[in-house]
């Protein structure tokens, strides 16, 4: 299925990374958008509030987080397609959501413009340190999807992909920018609408009196019906059956939270995203994501330049983390270098697929700005030393 | 021999493949859903568009026995998730169904702003005046002395009117009976679903388990005794007034009906003013 036209601004546009993500909601089919301010996130929602009314759609302003990341799930079940965008603060209040989501099988996009912290932290500037909490921040065992735009263009792109899986596979996903992606403006370019896939409901073929929605279809994806259609359907966070009715026990806790992340099982086995350069000679690797992917770049030219064999790994699907294409690239290389704007997240990620093949040096930066790439570059002659 | 099953007209309403329920004897949340059905039924809403929105709690646990589009949602958080669902869907009936402790604890803060904004949206609290499902904590509307499981020496925290609260905040309608006043409490239901506008129904109801046993009040039956007696029905009287302590008296009925425009109506009249035929309503359902 293509995009549909009405939200499509096809050109070539000057535009920030929150602004793109939003434009790439309207052209994924968002027609409903929830929200609370909150630096540096909030350009996402004022240019849907602002663009959504000519489009056919509505922006609500709700009076906190927890209200907007629930909304934005009542809005999906009366047939809408819809996102909610916060930052640290508000990320962690929508913790509880994100698992109604992931329990409730309720397709919806959160986006997260990462900012520095704990606690309020550094509102207005950069970090990379809201990536375990979307991998594992509501409790309970559950699958996740969360993507990692590096410019403008990607929280396009990117966010489209986001809605495309969250419909896919019926399940909450994040889109992880960071303060300096949001903020950074670069050129856009956005395809006519025909060229945009888009991954439709999945709505039921079955009539109401047949229709069981939680029973899996042969990939484990439910398929959805919505209020008002006739098919008085029940909805829980509770542990529930095929039925979608409570059911207190072992085993149907065993199948359905097996089945919230087996369903991602294809995703993690082959379709996770990642862009690699010059790894066909490299004897040292940086693995980086979103801003700091960018300083990395810098880092490697320099390395290059003095004769170091050092490719690139970027990271656009954190979760699922790309462990087996990070193992193949630990069996070649002599060591992994892992920058982030944190104290050190996704290092451990790389140094359990990495399995003591390579060494594993994380690059942290507590956040507020980012890394020098001769701090980067360090690291890498180190590692080759 | 066959024998005719005596057919309870309330049935075709409920998901009885769910039966038991799961609320104990005496109890008052199953009488608030049978006025709930009958008032379905006597104000002839279709069925495929109404949609029962609750929260976590005894009384949370309606929307899961409802045979209708039903949302079995977080603590407190019934009200925003109705408002998402309403806003996408304006063609639905949308009623929260849910505690005093759910609504006007933990959810308070999205009630007095669902009030403001007079979102179209039928509320249902039923007030037990205490957190049941978690074991009898003192809650919001917990009277001065009562004893709570929390509260072993006697409760003495201000409660909440909740009436007035809502009010306050901006709801059209606003009424108050108790598990005694089925009939005039089935009337009310049926009464806001001819409305447009926020709507706040208060119910008190018995927890005989946590609340009257502990506070030696007697069982289901003595509740409607003292519902019976201690009941004063003033339509339109100030909310003020409708302050609720621990036996005194209760004033119940409709204390407010306003005609207010509801917020996609104040959101449609602004967008048409400012864009005039740019703007494009939404389409029902927004995706196919
Ligand atoms: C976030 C969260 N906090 C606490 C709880 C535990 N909890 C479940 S029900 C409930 C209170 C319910 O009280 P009320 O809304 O008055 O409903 P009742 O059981 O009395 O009908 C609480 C505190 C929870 N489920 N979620
Ligand atoms: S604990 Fe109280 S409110 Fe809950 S079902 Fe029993 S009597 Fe009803």
């Amino acid at each position: 299925m293509h995009a549909d036209p009405k939200g499509v601004l096809t050109g070539v546009h000057f535009l920030d990374g929150d602004h793109a993500c939003c434009e790439g909601a309207l052209a994924a089919g968002a027609r409903f958008a929830a929200g609370y301010p909150i630096t540096p996130s909030t350009e996402v929602v004022e240019r849907f509030a602002a663009r959504i009314p000519t489009v056919g759609g509505l922006f609500v302003q709700m009076e906190d987080e927890l209200a907007a990341s629930i909304a934005i799930q009542g809005a999906v079940w009366g047939g809408a397609k819809a996102f909610t965008v916060t930052s640290g603060p508000g990320f962690s209040l929508m913790m509880e959501h994100i698992g109604y989501a992931a329990m409730t099988e309720t397709p919806c996009v959160f986006v997260d413009v990462q900012r520095g912290g704990p606690s309020t932290g550094l509102p207005t500037l950069p970090a990379q340190a809201d990536m375990m909490q979307a991998r594992w921040g509501s409790h309970g065992d559950y699958g996740m999807i969360a993507l990692c735009p590096n410019s403008p263009q990607e929280c396009f792109d990117l966010t489209i992909q986001a809605f495309n899986l969250s419909e896919q596979f019926r399940t909450p996903v994040m889109v992880m920018l960071d303060e300096c992606v949001g903020h950074m403006t670069e050129k856009v370019v956005i395809p006519p609408a025909e060229q945009i896939e888009i991954y439709p409901r999945r709505h039921t073929a079955e009539p109401p009196d047949r229709y069981q929605p939680y029973a899996p279809a042969e990939d484990l994806v439910p398929a959805m019906a919505h209020a008002g259609e006739g098919y008085r359907f029940h909805v829980t966070g509770l542990t529930h059956d095929e039925r979608g009715y409570p059911s207190m026990n072992v085993e149907t806790q065993d199948r359905l939270v097996r089945r919230l992340q087996a369903k991602l099982r294809p995703l993690a086995e082959g379709l996770e995203l990642f862009a690699a350069s010059d790894l066909g000679d490299a004897e040292v690797a940086v693995v980086s994501y979103g801003i700091t992917s960018r300083v990395a770049k810098r880092a490697l030219q320099l390395a290059r330049e003095r004769g170091v064999r050092a490719g690139e790994f970027r990271i656009i699907s954190a979760w699922p983390f790309p462990e087996d294409r990070l193992r193949a690239l630990a069996g070649r290389v002599k060591a992994l270098i892992v920058p982030e704007l944190n104290l050190g997240q996704m290092v451990y990620e790389v140094e359990r697929a990495a399995a003591g093949q390579a060494r594993v040096r994380g690059v942290p930066h507590a956040g507020g700005g980012v890394h020098d790439p001769e701090q980067i570059l360090a690291a890498i002659l180190e590692a080759v030393r | 021999m066959t024998e005719a099953i005596p057919h309870n007209p309330v049935e075709p309403f409920l998901r009885v493949d769910r039966m038991p329920h799961i609320w104990c004897p005496g109890c008052g949340i199953g009488t608030t859903v049978n006025c709930f059905t009958r008032a379905l039924l006597e104000s002839k809403v279709d069925l495929n568009r109404v949609a029962v929105v609750s929260g976590i709690g005894c009384t949370g646990r309606v929307a899961g026995y409802a045979r209708l589009d039903s949302f079995h949602t977080t603590h407190g958080r019934a009200i925003p998730f109705a408002t998402g669902l309403k806003l996408a869907n304006p063609g639905l009936e949308v009623v929260v169904y849910s505690g005093d402790g759910d609504l006007t604890a933990i959810g308070g803060n999205h009630l007095i702003h669902a009030a403001r904004r007079n979102i179209d949206i039928k509320v249902i609290c039923v007030n037990n005046m205490i957190y049941a499902m978690t074991g009898g904590q003192t809650a919001p509307t917990t009277p001065a002395t009562a004893i709570t499981s929390t509260a072993p020496y006697g409760a003495f925290e201000p409660s909440f009117n909740l009436v007035q609260l809502a009010e306050s905040a901006g709801a059209s309608y606003v009424a108050r009976w108790t598990t005694y006043h089925v009939r005039q409490l089935s009337r009310s239901m049926s009464e806001m679903f001819q409305k447009r506008g926020f709507c706040f129904i208060e119910v008190l109801s018995p927890c005989p388990t946590l609340y009257q046993r502990r506070n030696k009040l007697g069982d289901g039956l003595d509740t409607m005794k003292y519902y019976k007696e201690a009941g004063k029905i003033r339509h339109g009287a100030p909310t003020s007034e409708a302050v609720l302590t621990k036996q005194g008296e209760i004033l119940l009925g409709k204390f407010v009906d306003r005609d207010r425009p509801d917020y996609l109506e104040l959101m449609r009249r602004q967008l048409y003013e400012q864009l005039g035929d740019r703007y494009q309503e939404a389409e029902v359902p927004v995706c196919a």
